[in-house]
């Protein structure tokens, strides 16, 4: 696994994107989930959303899928995230990744478990907002891409820039384009985020209230 | 220029559109409840910023909260946390709270429009994916992630990309025991658990326009099983007679102001959609869902779809979920029997649903083998049912009438359905381990599933009057 940093990244020092470390570029194995519709309650079940912080979300991530009879004993062998062979810091899933309950608990488990970026051909709305807003790249491929990746060995490694918003699939050099808002681009690739920019317009919306009454 | 009524809002509330088409778009109405919100406040108190506008904002506790006995302390450590952190926050940021033993309390979907907080032409945002109910009253309401429920606490703002706009046509009349649960089930099959992704969704047609509040709230509710980023309804004299009186509803000159304004919100005839879809209400039945997404559904008479009738690239997650429910390709959903039935959730809890269910079951009594909880969705609801001894016809049934919350909705509380059993439920998600790890969910409209607690197994309630 090897992450390269970019320029713009060391400029960046507060970057999300990459791990809080800041990087445009994520260069890693990657772990193949070959599921459809992977719902935000297989992600992180309900039952784990009680804390009152961000943190330790990870451990709990895809739960039921990990272990048999909600036991850190039994994991069970099939799951992709059991087997040793697999790891990186990129998840590629199926279509409409992050369906269901808007809980940012979902990114926070991913990012939290060390993931940096979610590969899919189709993300739900809110998941992918809440990711981009815990600087957790959602990259979207054609199907085509996917399957292509889904083919790949378990020690292919994927490049994702974002600068130039490329992914490759090392090995057989296939690469694709990706599609990011602009906005969300320059915040993760310059650490920026949503809040900090809406308190700088406070006196727009002050104003946008008085014109309304 | 002819409008959407969607965009007749989104405009209305766009403060700013900044780089790459996003919009600043104003929050009228922000809901918030114990399990979205603790990292936000703490988030804006990390900032040293306060709460923006606090009168903006509606809290209540229903996620986390046990159903019997709530005026016990919560026993689940966790939980009570929690419950009283949401408690400690909106005490010290001037948050209105409509906690545990408060008359006002319940699912936070179900009290924003009961106490007439919920009004057309607002933006509503929640930290809860089901956000979209509140749409029946013609607003925008959709679900946001904690990072944006910070936003809105700071800023009474949030940051979204506008998406394309959907139609979807439902005309005629419905058919026997057929209601608006069915409606949204029978949708979902159409158009799948995704169908709907990127869009804001407006329900329009006849049929829509002759369904009650309540049930326009139980369409609008499970728009974003379909992906959609919000669902609409355009509000009418149903709407203004159902707000008038409540609570928070204007009153007086108010009132008369605001419904001059609600009466220009509707979508121009001419105006166009990225897509629209038309239905014929007669092609819907009583349905059931047999998979683990709310797309997976069929008549209630129907057959499970064999696999070779499913495309390639739905084949595996097909297997995986029928083996996962223990149920068979091809076989026949009538007839499966059941354990429990949780009448429920923010999707079918008000009181006609509860209503329909007492109407059903009056004077007859519920199989051997089931149990059946009923979960009212407000306080409100509780105690109306009370009035109209709607609660006798319960106890009497053999069914559990507990006290409001999202209850079995989702593993959370204590409500939980154990593995490998069967649960026919009117809420809205049936993905595996949503009602507790290896439970099987099977969604159904409440007369449904009133049918199946009466006879022990599925059955259509138009072919089951239960005196068997
Ligand atoms: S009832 Fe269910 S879907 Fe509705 S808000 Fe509660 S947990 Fe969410």
């Amino acid at each position: 696994m090897e992450i390269i940093k970019n320029q713009q990244s060391i400029k960046a020092p507060n970057s999300l994107f990459g791990g809080r470390g800041g990087c445009g570029i994520v260069r890693s194995s990657f772990i193949p989930l070959n599921i459809e519709n992977v719902d935000t309650d297989q992600i992180i079940p309900a039952r784990f959303l009680k804390g009152t912080t961000r943190d330790g979300f990870g451990k709990n991530l895809f739960r039921d899928w990990r272990y048999a009879n909600d036991d850190e004993q039994y994991p069970k062998i099939d799951f992709v995230l059991n087997q040793p062979q697999y790891k990186g810091e990129i998840l590629v899933a199926g279509k409409n990744f992050g369906c269901g309950s808007s809980r940012e608990h979902a990114a926070w488990a991913i990012t939290d478990a060390g993931f940096k970026v979610v590969v899919s051909s189709f993300f739900a709305d809110i998941f992918k907002n809440n990711a981009l807003n815990n600087g957790l790249l959602p990259v979207i491929v054609s199907n085509n891409f996917l399957q292509k990746i889904f083919l790949q060995s378990n020690d292919a490694t994927l490049m994702v820039d974002l600068e130039k918003q490329m992914i490759t699939i090392d090995g057989t050099n296939d690469t694709e384009p990706f599609e990011i808002n602009s906005y969300k681009k320059t915040c993760l690739l310059n650490g920026y985020d949503d809040i900090d920019y809406l308190l700088g317009m406070k006196n727009e919306i002050e104003e946008f209230e008085l014109n309304r009454m | 220029m002819a409008d959407t009524l969607f965009n007749k809002i989104w405009n209305a509330h766009t403060v700013k559109e900044i780089e790459g088409g996003i919009t600043v778009l104003y929050i009228d109405k922000h809901l918030i409840h114990e399990v979205t919100s603790p990292q936000a406040f703490k988030g804006i108190e990390n900032r040293g910023v306060p709460v923006f506008r606090p009168t903006q904002i509606i809290a209540t506790a229903d996620h986390n909260v046990p159903t019997v006995n709530q005026h016990l302390p919560i026993q689940d450590e966790l939980g009570r946390l929690q419950v009283e952190k949401l408690i400690e926050n909106c005490k010290n940021h001037n948050i209105e709270l409509y906690g545990l033993g408060h008359p006002y309390q319940g699912i936070v979907h179900v009290i924003g429009p009961e106490l007439g907080i919920t009004q057309p032409g607002m933006t509503i945002v929640c930290g809860d994916s089901h956000t979209s109910t509140h749409g029946a009253f013609g607003c925008i309401a959709f679900g946001i992630g904690t990072s944006e429920v910070e936003m809105v606490f700071a800023t009474q703002c949030v940051m979204q990309s506008k998406p394309k706009t959907m139609r979807i046509n439902v005309d005629g009349f419905l058919g026997e025991a057929v209601v608006s649960k069915d409606i949204v089930l029978y949708i979902l099959a159409q158009i799948t658990a995704s169908g709907a992704t990127g869009y804001a969704i407006e329900f329009a047609g006849s049929t829509i326009q002759n369904l009650s509040m309540e049930a326009r709230m139980t369409i609008c509710n499970m728009s974003i099983e379909m992906g959609g980023r919000c669902g609409l309804i355009a509000p009418d004299e149903t709407t203004f007679d159902y707000i008038k009186g409540r609570q928070f509803a204007p009153i007086n000159e108010g009132w008369d102001a605001a419904l001059e304004k609600w009466k220009t919100l509707y979508s121009d005839d001419d105006a166009v959609f990225d897509k629209e879809i038309f239905i014929d209400a007669k092609d819907i039945s009583p349905m059931i869902t047999y998979g683990t997404n709310p797309g997976m559904g069929i008549s209630i008479n129907a057959v499970i779809p064999e696999i070779n009738a499913i495309t390639e690239s739905d084949k595996a997650g097909f297997t995986k979920s029928l083996s996962y429910m223990g149920l068979q390709a091809g076989q026949k959903m009538a007839g499966q029997k059941i354990d429990y039935v949780f009448i429920g959730s923010c999707t079918n809890s008000r009181i006609e649903d509860l209503r329909l269910v007492a109407n059903f079951v009056k004077g007859k009594t519920k199989s051997a083998d089931v149990e059946v909880w009923i979960v009212p969705g407000s306080k409100q609801v509780e105690q109306q049912a009370i009035e109209e001894g709607i609660d006798k016809v319960f106890i009497d049934a053999g069914f559990q009438l507990r006290q409001p919350g999202c209850s079995a909705c989702l593993g959370m509380n204590e409500d939980k359905i154990p593995a490998g059993k069967y649960c026919i439920s009117t809420s809205n998600r049936n993905f595996e381990g949503r009602q507790g790890a290896g439970a099987r969910t099977l969604l159904a409209s409440p007369l449904s599933a009133a049918a199946a607690a009466i006879a022990g197994y599925i059955v259509s309630p138009n072919s089951f009057k239960g005196e068997a």
